[in-house]
């Protein structure tokens, strides 16, 4: 196969983006993206993720701040002068050329020979998938395959980096999850540099390396998919990433690196996570509470609010004296009844201390 | 050394050192300075010529200018010595040059101050191709200097062209109106006053009130005003009734409706004029058939304000109709459902909902109506009576006998304050409010039909109009074969013989006609203007849309500008500023071209603008992002999905090209005459015959350029990839009017 991976780091130094006078897109961000790894950004709508990647693509220019992608500091060069593809969320496939013209337009711009171009879009559309398209138009192909379209065009230029904006927002859940498997496979193959826009926190999850949460123009947080799950390092992160029960708690004593922990009636050790005696939030995630008919065990009593089948599993709603939780149960052949009197315990995985 | 660079200061020394500084009297393509004494005759001599032979020794400092861009080799573009090695350049050269051209004149220093200090000079003439070459070398070094310090991301392309569309409007709207001002200050001497502007300005034929108290006229002023709102009202209500007939009644000859919008596309405003006058003028057909059955004395009531308000709606309305229509069937039909389900009936919702969000409609169609009826020339001109308006009152002041450029000023300046002023009011009561409710996403549903006690008088006050205006059409299709209208009622073809004969001779054809000479110097005209027109009116949408810059609301108002000029003011200001140096250009072609370029600019701007609109963004950036330079993407992504918006720009400016008559009246000459002065000529000296037929076939002519227009974008949608994503290629000319 003779498209290869070119992949550069690509680092942000206290860059800030200000549109118009005042709103503030991004703040004073800074982060390292490794070469030949897949970044996604993550984030509700409005949290400056897209801006980032903008500004990546040179799409957008930074107010302060430098962007350097592999060493070279790019944070002045216009989109145009960049070695940075994209695939936009719309696939911005040139309507009026055919499938073959779209995949070598990057070619063509950037001089290179009309042959050549011909063989690397072929290549390209093989690694898609698509060999033999040429010469369909876009408007004749499903929504999936203009996907690959876009990803093909962005492929074949071999780019320093290559950028996502929420590729897989225009396509149904089947083909989501198939789509980005795909992705990420040619990401691993080639051992491309991808940096990936989604709100989408499961999509997030299932294809990074490293994840960077961004909320109101600041990262909340950054890590491997498994740490920010496990331990995330705020409220927000715990609530945006997966579901989590949150509660307030109250810590008693710490012992080297446990904490002693009181949630309502129970007592609980944790890691402490670097938070002093006094109040405290947790975060426990649906799958963490068990749940049990035995009333004599230890636990919290709770009564079951309400009951939700979805064929994997089951999701219940129990009222106890900590107030509602939200628990997910893998039993589906004998469910709880609603109104039932239950005992409410957490297990050893799954709960953490959070920052406010 | 920077290619771009190189190539504009290469430009500049052909400017310099080769081609005749001055203005060529034989016209501008005309090569017979190569064979008569070029170089060193001074009529012809490149700069350096005039320099040397012709003592024209203010050109020398330009080599300076010229040679100073060879600083930047070497250079990086990142040095901030690059831009400032251009700016100074450019700014340098450019400010010279114009100062220069608005000092030195027709008879030596232009103010008598400079001539008393530094003793007489030698005249120069208007700036000639290496005056306009040189100019254009100096601008784009300004441009690249700009572009050089990372305006719009040191994009040189983008620079540019704003650089130069902010040159040329500057150069061909803002110099002349603000001509017209300074003619308007000047008392008959020629001196500046403020006391003899303020007599003229509040002069009594201008604003008197006499209409009121006693029998005798009122100014202008109030004449014009009181048409232009009467005609905005009637016609943005007319266009209201017949954009609903369109859209929400299930009528079912739409089609016809919409082929009635193209007639005033195709007409020139007059000749509805010209057909009242069959009809119901003193020998009018209507006329004589009222007089002989009640035995009345024929009246006269149709020459002054009631003729022109009917002509004027008669031609304006299917304007309106063009500009509501577009809004009526722009309300996305969601919107109205939910006020259905929300238990509003049929009629509330109309007028809750469908109303309001017409605003913005009803605003235009105004803002159109008023002024296209205080612009109006033709109309007034042909049945005004005793009922003076403000353009043909300017039209008199420079060619009656008075020949008063300053009084042609002043009135040029209250009726450009008018059309200003509705245009700022305008834009101020639509202010920021969003009225958009195409979202892009699909939209299900439809519009709801209109209640019945709105559908019927509807329906009426279509159905009336309709039929008069095809017994209208009928008239001066018919008027061309009639020897003497009101008189002589015999067939005949001899308009058509005066005006089109053609003889065949052993040297081919010989255009004999009458008309041919006008006709073809229009046809010609129109070709040369409508490219033009459409290109800097694409070019300039494409900034607005797609380019953010500081300005930009600026530049938007000022390239918009010259819509709200009416096309006497244009022609007034033409003349005053262009018939002395720097700009020479009377009685030539080129100013015929350049008047419509930069009247029709507007619409080809509004037209790339909604076209553009619909192109979704990521297209270009995704082109920008593969490697694509900004000028390359819009040749090569642009340009071919806005193929519609294009052509449809080109058959409006051209046709546009070939109706004009207010500004057209006054820059037309001897050499190049227009067919719709030549028709209004005709109908002075009361040859309607030949003036109708022409208009025929004017009418004919344009009628098959919008056909073959329609055709070629309905061929295409035939075979038009299925779906453009989020492109809507809504063509013809909705757009472009609205």
């Amino acid at each position: 196969m003779s498209i290869q991976g070119n992949a550069a780091s690509v680092r942000f130094h206290n860059v800030t983006k200000i549109y118009g006078q005042d709103i503030v897109a991004v703040d004073d961000v800074s982060f390292l993206i490794k070469a030949g790894s897949l970044v996604t950004l993550l984030g509700p709508s409005g949290c400056g993720k897209t801006t980032t990647l903008r500004m990546i693509a040179g799409l957008e220019m930074v107010n302060s701040g430098n962007i350097t992608i592999g060493d070279v500091n790019v944070t002045k060069l216009p989109a145009t002068d960049r070695d940075v593809s994209m695939v936009f969320q719309s696939y911005a496939l040139f309507p009026h050329m055919t499938v073959g013209e779209n995949v070598a337009y990057g070619l063509n711009v950037s001089g290179v020979k009309k042959s050549v171009a011909q063989d690397k879009a072929n290549d390209g559309l093989k690694l898609v998938g698509l060999e033999g398209y040429m010469d369909r138009l876009p408007s004749e192909l499903s929504g999936g395959q203009q996907q690959r379209v876009a990803v093909a065009r962005a492929l074949v230029l071999e780019p320093q980096v290559l950028l996502f904006d929420e590729p897989l927002s225009n396509l149904d859940a089947k083909l989501r999850r198939k789509v980005r498997e795909e992705i990420r496979d040619i990401q691993r193959n080639l051992g491309l540099t991808v940096v990936y826009v989604t709100h989408d926190q499961e999509e997030a999850l299932a294809v990074s390396d490293r994840i960077i949460v961004m909320k109101n123009a600041v990262i909340a947080q950054e890590g491997a998919p498994r740490d920010l799950y496990s331990c995330p390092e705020n409220l927000f992160v715990a609530d945006f990433i997966g579901d989590a029960n949150l509660l307030e708690v109250e810590i008693t004593s710490i012992d080297g690196p446990i904490a002693q922990i009181t949630v309502g009636s129970l007592n609980i050790k944790l890691d402490h996570r670097g938070m002093g005696l006094g109040g405290a939030h947790i975060a426990i995630r649906p799958a963490s509470i068990l749940i049990s008919v035995d009333m004599t065990g230890g636990g919290l009593d709770g009564t079951i609010s309400k009951a939700t089948y979805l064929g994997g599993h089951m999701e219940y709603t129990i009222l106890t004296e900590l107030g509602e939780l939200f628990v997910i149960n893998s039993d589906v052949y004998s469910p709880f009844a609603i109104n039932s009197s239950v005992k409410v315990s957490l297990s050893k995985h799954g709960v953490t201390l959070v920052n406010d | 050394m920077n290619r771009t660079v190189l190539l504009w200061m290469i430009i500049g020394w052909v400017g310099f050192m080769i081609l005749p500084w001055y203005v060529i009297e034989d016209g501008f393509w005309g090569l017979e300075w190569l064979l008569d004494g070029y170089p060193l005759d001074t009529d012809y001599g490149p700069a350096w010529a005039q320099i040397m032979e012709g003592g024209k020794f203010w050109l020398s400092p330009f080599p300076l200018f010229l040679l100073l861009p060879l600083a930047v080799w070497g250079r990086a573009k990142s040095d901030p010595l690059y831009s400032l090695i251009l700016l100074v350049s450019g700014t340098g050269g450019l400010g010279y040059l114009l100062l220069q051209a608005f000092t030195i004149g027709i008879a030596g220093w232009e103010f008598q101050v400079l001539e008393t200090w530094y003793g007489v000079i030698d005249r120069q003439y208007g700036v000639g191709y290496g005056g306009l070459l040189v100019s254009a070398s100096f601008l784009f070094m300004i441009t690249q200097g700009i572009a050089a310090r990372g305006v719009i991301n040191g994009d040189v392309f983008v620079v540019s062209s704003i650089g130069l569309i902010v040159a040329i409007v500057g150069m061909f709207i803002f110099f002349p109106v603000s001509r017209i001002m300074l003619s308007a200050l000047q008392n008959d001497e020629g001196l500046f006053s403020l006391l003899s502007f303020t007599t003229k300005i509040s002069h009594f034929k201008i604003w008197g009130l006499g209409c009121l108290t006693s029998n005798v006229g009122c100014g202008v002023a109030w004449n014009s005003l009181f048409l232009a709102i009467v005609v905005g009202v009637t016609t943005t209500a007319l266009g209201l009734v017949f954009a609903l007939v369109a859209t929400r009644s299930g009528f079912k000859h739409r089609k016809l409706l919409r082929a009635l919008t193209v007639l005033p596309i195709i007409t020139p405003p007059f000749v509805i004029g010209l057909s009242l006058i069959l009809l119901f003028g003193v020998s009018g057909v209507v006329t004589q058939f009222v007089a002989d059955l009640f035995g009345l004395v024929p009246g006269r009531w149709l020459y002054g304000m009631p003729g022109i308000l009917l002509a004027q709606l008669l031609a304006f309305t299917p304007i309106a109709f063009l500009v509501m229509i577009g809004v009526v069937e722009g309300i996305n039909p969601s919107v109205e459902e939910a006020a259905q389900t929300l238990r509003a009936n049929r009629w509330k919702t109309f007028t809750t909902i469908s109303l309001p969000l017409m605003r913005p409609g009803l605003a235009n169609a105004f803002l159109l109506g008023f002024i296209e009826s205080m612009a109006d020339f033709g109309n007034p001109l042909v049945l005004g009576g005793d009922y003076d308006v403000l353009s043909t009152e300017i039209f008199f002041a420079i060619v009656g006998a008075q020949n008063d450029q300053g009084q042609a000023g002043v009135l040029a300046l209250v009726l450009l304050g008018f059309t200003l002023s509705a245009f700022f009011i305008q834009r101020r009561w639509l202010g920021k409010k969003s009225y958009t409710t195409v979202t892009g996403k699909g939209d299900a549903g439809f519009h709801s039909i209109l209640p019945d006690r709105v559908k019927w008088p509807i329906y009426s006050v279509a159905a009336g109009w309709t039929v008069f205006t095809l017994v209208i059409y009928c008239m001066i299709m018919f008027g061309g074969f009639v020897e003497i209208w009101g008189l002589d009622h015999s067939l005949t073809f001899k308009h058509y013989i005066t005006a089109f004969s053609i003889e065949i001779t052993e040297d081919g054809f010989l255009w004999t006609g009458s008309a041919w000479n006008s006709f073809w110097t229009t046809i010609t005209i129109a070709t040369v203007a409508a490219p033009l027109t459409a290109g800097l009116g694409l070019l300039t949408a494409y900034i607005l849309v797609r380019q953010k810059f500081r300005g930009h609301d600026v530049f938007e108002f000022g390239t918009m500008l010259s819509f709200a000029i009416p096309g006497t003011v244009i022609g007034v200001s033409y003349i005053l500023a262009f018939n002395v140096p720097p700009i020479e250009l009377t009685g030539t072609a080129a100013i015929l071209v350049l008047c419509f370029i930069f009247r029709n600019m507007p619409v080809g701007v509004r037209a790339g603008v909604a076209a553009m609109s619909q192109l979704d963004k990521s297209l270009d950036e995704a082109s920008l992002t593969l490697g694509a330079t900004s000028f390359y993407t819009f040749r090569k992504i642009i340009l071919p999905l806005l193929r519609p918006a294009i052509l449809a720009a080109l058959v409006y400016s051209f046709v546009r090209a070939m109706t004009a008559i207010s500004a057209v009246i006054f820059l037309v000459s001897a050499e190049y005459n227009m067919a719709t002065s030549y028709i209004i000529g005709r109908v002075e000296n009361n040859d309607y015959g030949l003036a109708i037929a022409y208009c025929s076939i004017l009418i004919l002519v344009m009628l098959s350029a919008v056909l073959l227009f329609q055709f070629f974008v309905s061929d295409r949608k035939a075979t038009r990839r299925k779906t453009l994503p989020k492109t809507k290629t809504s063509t013809g000319f909705k757009e472009s009017i609205a």
